[in-house]
């Protein structure tokens, strides 16, 4: 079956199809296989809460080692929420509270002797919108090896920061102005410094919260094929609303709905089997 | 009607309200000009007067008899002498045909009182005066002052002025010969304040606010940008903290002679520091500068984008290296603004001061912070309460200063807020 036959499923009201379809009625429990081999990151029975609202349902994921998994799904469904919850970057809001297991070498990430500095060394990540420090890119770039401790002298710093820049695509472009402010590169190249600057300090794992969302199609190539080049070193989860760019760049892929995990297994099966009744009228473009 | 007609139809009467509208803009800019420049205007034509200061010459002979009858040139004997006598002998030999007790003393109340001190400082600095006439400048009194100002008139009937015919001979008989004229008047930037207009200086005061102003920023902007930062980023959210924004907030509202208050009650009475000093009038101000200083710090704080927050958490920055290398920069144009204008109210203010008894009369400038002191605006407040014509001009001339004061903080202030900001 692929994705031209499923469109030939009859739906009731196919011109009226925002209406989410019977999801009180549909069954949430994950569909597939949410381990893989060796994983890098295991998520196991997370629920997440904004204050009294629940975001996040019972969620077991595994992010696997030099691999892209990507999260799909409506707004809302909690994808951004549970990218967040691997590096802790939930702590900062007010009211969020995470509860189950978030493990990274068999440790839990919640756990009392985790200190979230270095998990997010460990586990870094790439915003949605591109914010560069309003600083040169050089001190950009060399921001987290200088915090971290981790060069020795401004050779190695420099070196760690050419090598960054190069991985990241971006060095051709500014090899000549790196004392240039950040902030006035291009969306694409901000975006490519970000990248960059979590690359710096040699993370095991980049999460990427809809890293292309305010980029043009060319920017959003370049991105897409640098994901591809950075997974031989990284493992890579990534929130996006592209279903193309999942099917691009993923080897797994998830899909959320409503804060529940619905359907997990590898891109070419979602895209073409989808077993969850969700899953196959969201990425045939019947909601979402 | 179809709905282009419709929008066109209304489009003349937005315009007009447009207009109109900035035109009431126009007027309220042009009104608060006006209301500005009359104030200036009055401030600047009543003062600058007070810039100059009347003086008078005399031929003073340094008797040694008068200064120092056994010639041993001891300090205490130089200190004690009555110079006042040789100013007397050099006004009666410059009018030798003046006789009588009444005239004679008439022609001495022409010539500053602090003209003996600055007689007595002359010899003390240069002891071989002694023995030979000089020529010198000594302040005239207030009246003759205000004679050669032109705030006598001299068309009032004798017994309605304060200076009568006579007086007012002498004075044109030493214009006619050059030997009374305006000079710069740096007794007034030298001198403490005094009882006579002509030897009464802001000096003292500009001290006063200097050092209390030193306290007040010590003070107060390091303790208010700390508890910004720990309200902002570190703080837990509960009742507690929320009650101490509550106060904080309250704080900035609170009228500033409670703080007076305080600190007479807390400083002085309790913890029996010295009283009129810039120290408690620093600690005062500082206090009152506080929740200023904390609320605008807050705002800025708050108004730092939190994506570059979550940028250097995101590879690993702890909280504090997240705020201090990257939300502090970018705030501290909004800190500095804040204080300054927290520091600009603290230098103006006048009730908490008198509290604490900065209203004193204080003659010598203060030399540290514990030394008795007034400030600018209590000052104004004296002078302005002083009968004495002299005394109404320098009160002009003080606002002045104290005027050019605030603007050459604002702009140390400015220049620094753009020295700091890194604008990328």
């Amino acid at each position: 079956m692929n994705t031209t036959e499923t469109l030939a499923i009859p739906i009731p009201e196919q011109l009226d199809p925002p209406a989410v379809t019977g999801k009180v009625d549909l069954d949430l429990t994950t569909v597939g296989d949410f381990t893989v081999p060796d994983p890098r990151m295991k998520i196991r029975d997370v629920n997440v809460f904004y204050g009294q609202k629940q975001a996040i349902y019972d969620v077991n994921l595994d992010i696997g080692s030099n691999a892209v998994v990507a999260m799909i799904g409506p707004s809302g469904c909690g994808k951004t929420t549970l990218l967040r919850c691997l590096n802790r970057m939930n702590d900062t809001i007010d009211g969020c509270r995470v509860e189950g297991q978030v493990e990274m070498d068999g440790k839990n990430v919640y756990g009392r002797k985790m200190d979230p500095v270095l998990l997010r060394a460990r586990v870094g990540m790439v915003f949605q919108k591109p914010n560069p420090f309003p600083k040169s890119i050089f001190d950009n770039v060399a921001y987290g090896p200088r915090i971290h401790g981790l060069v020795r002298d401004r050779t190695d710093l420099e070196e760690v920061v050419h090598t960054s820049l190069e991985r990241a695509g971006l060095l051709d472009e500014v090899k000549d102005r790196l004392d240039q402010p950040g902030t006035g590169l291009s969306g694409g190249q901000q975006q490519r410094l970000c990248i960059a600057r979590a690359i710096a300090v040699s993370p095991e794992v980049i999460l990427m919260d809809e890293p292309c969302s305010a980029l043009d199609p060319i920017a959003t190539a370049r991105i897409e094929e640098l994901i591809g080049e950075l997974r031989k070193n990284f493992s890579i989860a990534i929130v996006t609303h592209s279903m193309q760019q999942a099917a691009r760049v993923s080897q797994r892929t998830a899909y959320f709905h409503l804060g529940y995990l619905v359907e997990v297994g590898s891109t070419k099966d979602i895209f073409t089997t989808p077993k969850h009744q969700l899953t196959e009228e969201y990425i045939t473009g019947r909601f979402g | 009607m179809n709905p282009t007609k419709q929008i066109v139809s209304g489009l003349a009467r937005r315009q007009r309200a447009e207009k109109r509208f900035r035109l009431y803009g126009l007027i309220a800019v042009v009104l608060g000009m006006a209301f500005l420049l009359l104030l200036f205007g009055s401030i600047v034509t009543n003062g600058y007067k007070a810039f100059t200061q009347t003086y008078i010459e005399l031929p003073i002979y340094f008797d040694p008899a008068v200064i120092d009858p056994s010639g041993e040139r001891n300090h205490q004997t130089l200190f004690s002498a009555d110079y006042w006598k040789l100013v007397k002998t050099a006004v009666y030999q410059k009018f030798p045909q003046v006789n009588g007790r009444k005239e004679r003393r008439e022609l001495t109340r022409m010539i500053s009182e602090g003209s003996a001190y600055e007689l007595r400082d002359q010899v003390l600095e240069n002891p071989r005066l002694i023995g030979t006439t000089q020529h010198v400048w000594l302040a005239a009194d207030d009246d003759i002052d205000m004679l050669m100002k032109g705030y006598i008139d001299r068309n009032l009937p004798e017994d309605e002025r304060r200076l009568n015919d006579r007086i007012i001979g002498y004075v044109d008989s030493m214009r006619e010969a050059d030997a009374i004229e305006r000079r710069f008047n740096t007794t007034f930037f030298a001198a403490g304040d005094s009882r006579e207009p002509e030897q009464a200086g802001i000096l003292g005061a500009l001290m006063g606010s200097f050092l209390t102003l030193i306290v007040t920023l010590l003070l107060s902007f390091p303790i208010g940008v700390a508890a910004a930062v720990y309200l902002e980023e570190f703080a837990p959210r509960n009742h507690f903290i929320d009650l101490i924004e509550i106060n904080i907030n309250n704080l900035a509202a609170v009228p500033s002679i409670i703080f007076g208050l305080l600190g007479l009650a807390i400083f002085i009475n309790w913890f029996g520091m010295p009283r009129s000093t810039p120290v408690v009038g620093g600690l005062v101000l500082g206090l009152m500068t506080l929740p200023t200083i904390i609320i605008a710090s807050r705002v800025s704080i708050q108004s730092v984008p939190p994506s570059i927050k979550e940028a250097a958490l995101g590879v690993g920055a702890s909280r504090m290296q997240a705020m201090f290398h990257h939300v502090l920069p970018i705030a501290t144009p909004g800190m500095l603004t804040g204080t300054i204008i927290g520091m600009a109210r603290a230098l103006g203010e006048t009730a908490p001061l008198l509290m604490i008894g900065m209203v004193a009369f204080i003659v010598d400038p203060p030399g540290g912070f514990t030394e008795p002191a007034t400030a600018l605006p209590v000052q104004i407040f004296l002078w302005s309460d002083s009968p004495e014509r002299g005394f109404t001009e320098r009160t002009s001339a003080a606002i002045l200063v104290l005027l050019a004061f605030l603007i050459a903080m604002n702009a140390a202030a400015v220049y620094l807020r753009e020295k700091v900001t890194k604008r990328f």
